[in-house]
C-alpha cells in the first residue's frame, strides 16, 4: 500500500529511570504508517508498544529522534491541542464514571468550545455509528453499561471531535470473546467508513492479524518486524515465526473441525 | 419540678441567641479560613513527597496540642504582634475574643481538610487521569472536571469532620474572650449549675449535627449535580450566619464591658456590678470565663472596660515582683505600676480573697495544728491539692520556702471539687481562699501564716484606659467600695455554690446588694 505516511517515526527512544539504571523502554524505532492504514502493534508486557502510543500524542516526550505527524514534528506542538485533534480509545474504556454517557462522549468537543447544541446532535450521531440506543443509553451512568457497551461509548468519544488519526491500547483485552470480535469488527467497518488512520495495541496476534492491514511486533523497546498478515508469515525472524505459530495451528484446527468454512 | 420549668433553664434560654450566634459565627469563619488555607496547600503538596509529609506532620502536631491550650497561646502570640504592627505601621487591632479564636480553631480545622483533600485526589484511579489527559484536558481541567469530582466523597468527610471538631472545640473560646456556647459550661462548672453544662453541651452537639448535615446535603448536590441542593444546603448556612449577626447590628454594643474570671466569685461580682450600671442607666455586658492570664491585657488594650482584680495577683504575677510587702504599701506601689498601663486603680472593696492551707476543722484539732508553721511538722506525710494555677504561682514557692513545706503529693483540681475532696479526706490540706463559702460550709479552718509569706489579696475594681475619667462609670461603681467585708463575700459565695434557681449569680448578686446597701 503505498500511500503517503501520515505519522513517522524517526529513529525514537525513550527510556525511563529504573531501579538497577534507566531502563530503554523504546530503542530506536524508525516507522511510516500511511494515511487510512490500520497499524496493530503487538508485542508482550515490557516490549514499549505502550510507550510508543503515548509518545505519538505527547503524553511523554522522546530522548531522541523524532515523530511526525503529516510531516509536522509534534515536538513543536502544542501537546493539549494535539491531543484534541487525536482519538484516544483506553484499556476498559475509561469512562469518566461521574459522567453520563452523553458527558463523556461530548467531552472533547467541550473542551474545544463547541457550542452546546451541537453538542447534543453529535452525540446522538455517534450513537447511532457505534449502534446504541440514542434514548436508552444517553443519560445513562458508565457503571449501568455492560463491558461492551462501555467500549463502544469510548470508541464514540474518541471519534466526536473528527480526528483523523485514533490511538488504542488493548481497547478490548478484557470482553468476553464474542463481544470482542463483534466489536473488532464494528470498529475496523467505522475505519474504513469514516477513512481514519488507526494505531492499535494488542497482545492477541489473532486479533491483530484479523483487523490490521499491518502489523507492527516489538520486543525489548525495538522493532522486530513490520509486515502484512502474509509478509509477517514469511519471516524468517524467530520471535515473529514463534508468535505466528498459535494462530496457523489454530487455523488448522479450525479448519478441520469445521471443513465447509475453510472453502475460502 | 420539670427541667423545663426550672428558672435556671429560664435563664439559659435567654442567652441562647446572643451565646449561639456567637458560636456560629466564630466556628464559621474558622472553618472558612481553615478551608481556604488547607485546600490550595493540598493541591500543591499532593505531589511533592517532602511538602506532603511536613505539612501532614505540622497538622497532626498541632491537633496534639489540647483545644484549650492552643486558643490560649494565640492570646500572646497576637497580643505581641498588635504590638508590632501599631509600631511598625500604626495600625492596632484587638488580640481577644474572635481573632485568636478564629485563628486557633483555623489550624485545628486544617488536619482533616489536608489529609482527606490528598488522600481523596491520590486515590483517584490513575487509568482516568491518563483519560483525561489523553482526551485532551489540561492539568486544571482534568483536575477540577475529573480528580475533584471524583475525590468529592473523600474530601467532604474531612470538611464535615473538620466542622464537628470546630463547632465542639469553639466551646473552649470562652476563656480568651470569645463568646461561645462554652460560656453555659464554663459559667455552669463553675457555679456548679449542671443544668448551664449540659444546656451547653446539647446546645453545641445539635449545633454540629445541624451544620454537619447541611454540608451532607451540599455533597450529596454537588456529587448528584443538583444546584437546588447545594444551593439549598449553602443558603441555609450563609441564612444562620446573617441570623446571628442581626441581634449585634440591631441592638448595637452595650457601652462598658465588664470581665470576670474562672471563678463563683467573679461571676457574682459582675452580676452587681453590671446590675449597679444598669441602674446608672449604663448599657453594660459582661464577659465572663476570662483566665487569668488574659484579663489583665483585655482589660489594658480596652477589650473589657472593668474588672475585679486581686492585689497581689497583679503583684506577683502580672508586674513579677518578689518582695513582700504590707498591704497598703502593696497597693500604693501597685498604683504606680499600673499606672505606668495608664489603668485606673478605683478602690478596693472592702474584702480579701487570699490563698489559704485550708483543712477540715476536726483534724487540724486533733493534730493540734492552727498555723502554717504546725502544719509544716505533719506534711511529709500529706497530700495537698490546689486550683490549676496555684502550684507555678510564685506565692506558692514562696510559702513553701518560707515553711519548709515538703508534701507528699500535690494534686491539681478544679476548685469546687477541691473543698469536697478535703472534707472527704481524700486529701489533706487545699490551698483554698480565704473569701471562699465553701470553707463554713465543709468546717474547714483556714490555717494562719504568721511569717506572712502569702501575699494580701485585697479585692480591687481596675478601669481600663480610656475609662480613666469617665465620671458616669466612677460614680455608679463608688457605692461598692469599701463595702464588702470578707464575711458578706463568703456567704456570698456560699449561696452561689449551691445548686438551686437561688445561687445563680444573678440572684446573689441581688442579695448582695440588698446587704451591702443597707
Amino acid at each position: 500500500m503505498p500511500r503517503t505516511p501520515l505519522i513517522t517515526y524517526g529513529n525514537v527512544r525513550k527510556s525511563f529511570p529504573g531501579t538497577t539504571g534507566a531502563v530503554t523502554a523504546v530503542d530506536d524505532v524508525s516507522l511510516d504508517i500511511a494515511e487510512g492504514e490500520f497499524l496493530a502493534i503487538v508485542g508482550g508486557s515490557g516490549s514499549g508498544k505502550t510507550t510508543l502510543l503515548r509518545l505519538t500524542n505527547r503524553l511523554i516526550a522522546p530522548d531522541s529522534g523524532t515523530i511526525r505527524i503529516a510531516g509536522e514534528d509534534i515536538g513543536h506542538l502544542e501537546p493539549v491541542a494535539l491531543r484534541r485533534r487525536i482519538g484516544n480509545v483506553f484499556q476498559n474504556a475509561a469512562l469518566f464514571p461521574h459522567m453520563t454517557v452523553a458527558a463523556n462522549i461530548g467531552i472533547t468537543p467541550r473542551l474545544l468550545g463547541t457550542p452546546t447544541h451541537e453538542i447534543a446532535a453529535r452525540v446522538d450521531e455517534l450513537l447511532d455509528l457505534v449502534q446504541l440506543d440514542r434514548t436508552a443509553h444517553r443519560d445513562r451512568l458508565p457503571d449501568e453499561l455492560s463491558g461492551g457497551q462501555r467500549q463502544r461509548v469510548g470508541v464514540a468519544r474518541a471519534l466526536a471531535a473528527r480526528p483523523r488519526i485514533v490511538l488504542m491500547d488493548e481497547p478490548f483485552g478484557a470482553l468476553d470473546p464474542l463481544t470482542r470480535d463483534t466489536l473488532g469488527q464494528d470498529y475496523r467497518a467505522l475505519h474504513d467508513k469514516l477513512g481514519l488512520t488507526t494505531v492499535m495495541i494488542t497482545h492477541d496476534i489473532t486479533e491483530a492479524l484479523l483487523l490490521a492491514d499491518r502489523v507492527a511486533v516489538m520486543r525489548g523497546g525495538r522493532l522486530v518486524e513490520v509486515g502484512t498478515p502474509a509478509e509477517l508469515a514469511a519471516s524468517r525472524e524467530p520471535y515473529v515465526a514463534e508468535l505466528m505459530t498459535t494462530p496457523r495451528r489454530q487455523a488448522a484446527r479450525l479448519a478441520a473441525l469445521l471443513p465447509e468454512s475453510g472453502a475460502a | 419540678m420539670s427541667v423545663l420549668s426550672d428558672p435556671r433553664f429560664a435563664e439559659a434560654l435567654s442567652h441562647l441567641a446572643d451565646y449561639l450566634g456567637s458560636h456560629l459565627r466564630v466556628s464559621v469563619a474558622a472553618l472558612a479560613l481553615g478551608l481556604i488555607v488547607s485546600f490550595p496547600l493540598a493541591l500543591v503538596a499532593r505531589n511533592r513527597p517532602a511538602l506532603r509529609s511536613l505539612l501532614l506532620g505540622l497538622a497532626s502536631v498541632v491537633q496534639t496540642v489540647p483545644g484549650l491550650a492552643l486558643l490560649a497561646l494565640f492570646y500572646p502570640l497576637l497580643l505581641a504582634l498588635a504590638a508590632l504592627t501599631s509600631r511598625w505601621f500604626g495600625l492596632s487591632f484587638s488580640a481577644f475574643g474572635f481573632l485568636p479564636a478564629v485563628l486557633a480553631l483555623a489550624l485545628y480545622s486544617m488536619l482533616p481538610v489536608l489529609r482527606n483533600t490528598i488522600t481523596g485526589l491520590n486515590g483517584v484511579d490513575a487509568g482516568l487521569i491518563e483519560a483525561a489527559k489523553g482526551v485532551g484536558m489540561t492539568e486544571h481541567q482534568a483536575l477540577r472536571m475529573v480528580e475533584l469530582p471524583l475525590a468529592l466523597p473523600v474530601i467532604m468527610a474531612g470538611i464535615r469532620t473538620a466542622a464537628v471538631w470546630v463547632i465542639g472545640t469553639a466551646t473552649l473560646s470562652t476563656p480568651i474572650g470569645q463568646t461561645s456556647l462554652g460560656n453555659y459550661i464554663f459559667a455552669g462548672l463553675q457555679t456548679q449549675n449542671w443544668v448551664l453544662v449540659v444546656f451547653g453541651c446539647v446546645a453545641a452537639a445539635v449545633l454540629a449535627l445541624v451544620v454537619d448535615q447541611l454540608l451532607a446535603l451540599i455533597e450529596h448536590g454537588l456529587r448528584r449535580r443538583s444546584r437546588a441542593r447545594v444551593a439549598l444546603g449553602t443558603a441555609t448556612i450563609a441564612l444562620m450566619v446573617v441570623a446571628s449577626l442581626l441581634p449585634s447590628l440591631a441592638g448595637g454594643s452595650a457601652r462598658y464591658v465588664i470581665g470576670a474570671k474562672t471563678f463563683t466569685e467573679q461571676y457574682v461580682l459582675s452580676a452587681l456590678i453590671s446590675d449597679r450600671l444598669q441602674a446608672a442607666g449604663l448599657s453594660a455586658a459582661t464577659r465572663a470565663g476570662l483566665g487569668s492570664s488574659v484579663i489583665y491585657g483585655a482589660l489594658r488594650n480596652g477589650d473589657i472596660d472593668l474588672y475585679v482584680e486581686y492585689s497581689g495577683t497583679l503583684w506577683a504575677n502580672q508586674f513579677h515582683h518578689n518582695e513582700q510587702l504590707p498591704r497598703a504599701a502593696l497597693l500604693e506601689a501597685l498604683k504606680q505600676d499600673l499606672a505606668k498601663d495608664k489603668v485606673t486603680l478605683l478602690g478596693e472593696l472592702g474584702f480579701e480573697n487570699a490563698y489559704a492551707l485550708v483543712m477540715p476543722r476536726k483534724k487540724a484539732e486533733a493534730l493540734g495544728i492552727r498555723s502554717i508553721e504546725d502544719l509544716a511538722r505533719h506534711t511529709a506525710q500529706m497530700s495537698i491539692a490546689g486550683d490549676y494555677e496555684f502550684f507555678s504561682r510564685p506565692e506558692w514557692a514562696a510559702l513553701r520556702d518560707a515553711y519548709g513545706l515538703t508534701f507528699r503529693a500535690q494534686r491539681q483540681m478544679q476548685p469546687d471539687f477541691m473543698y469536697a475532696a478535703v472534707a472527704s479526706g481524700e486529701v489533706d490540706v487545699i490551698a483554698g481562699y480565704t473569701s471562699d463559702g465553701l470553707t463554713a460550709k465543709y468546717d474547714l479552718v483556714v490555717l494562719g501564716d504568721p511569717k506572712q509569706a502569702i501575699p494580701p489579696y485585697d479585692a480591687i475594681l481596675l478601669l481600663s484606659p480610656r475609662r480613666a475619667d469617665d465620671r458616669a462609670l466612677q460614680d455608679a461603681l463608688r457605692p461598692l467600695l469599701g463595702r464588702i467585708d470578707i464575711a458578706t463575700m463568703q456567704q456570698a459565695n456560699l449561696r452561689a455554690s449551691g445548686s438551686d434557681a437561688e445561687s445563680s449569680p444573678r440572684a446573689v448578686a441581688r442579695w448582695l446588694w440588698s446587704k451591702i446597701s443597707k
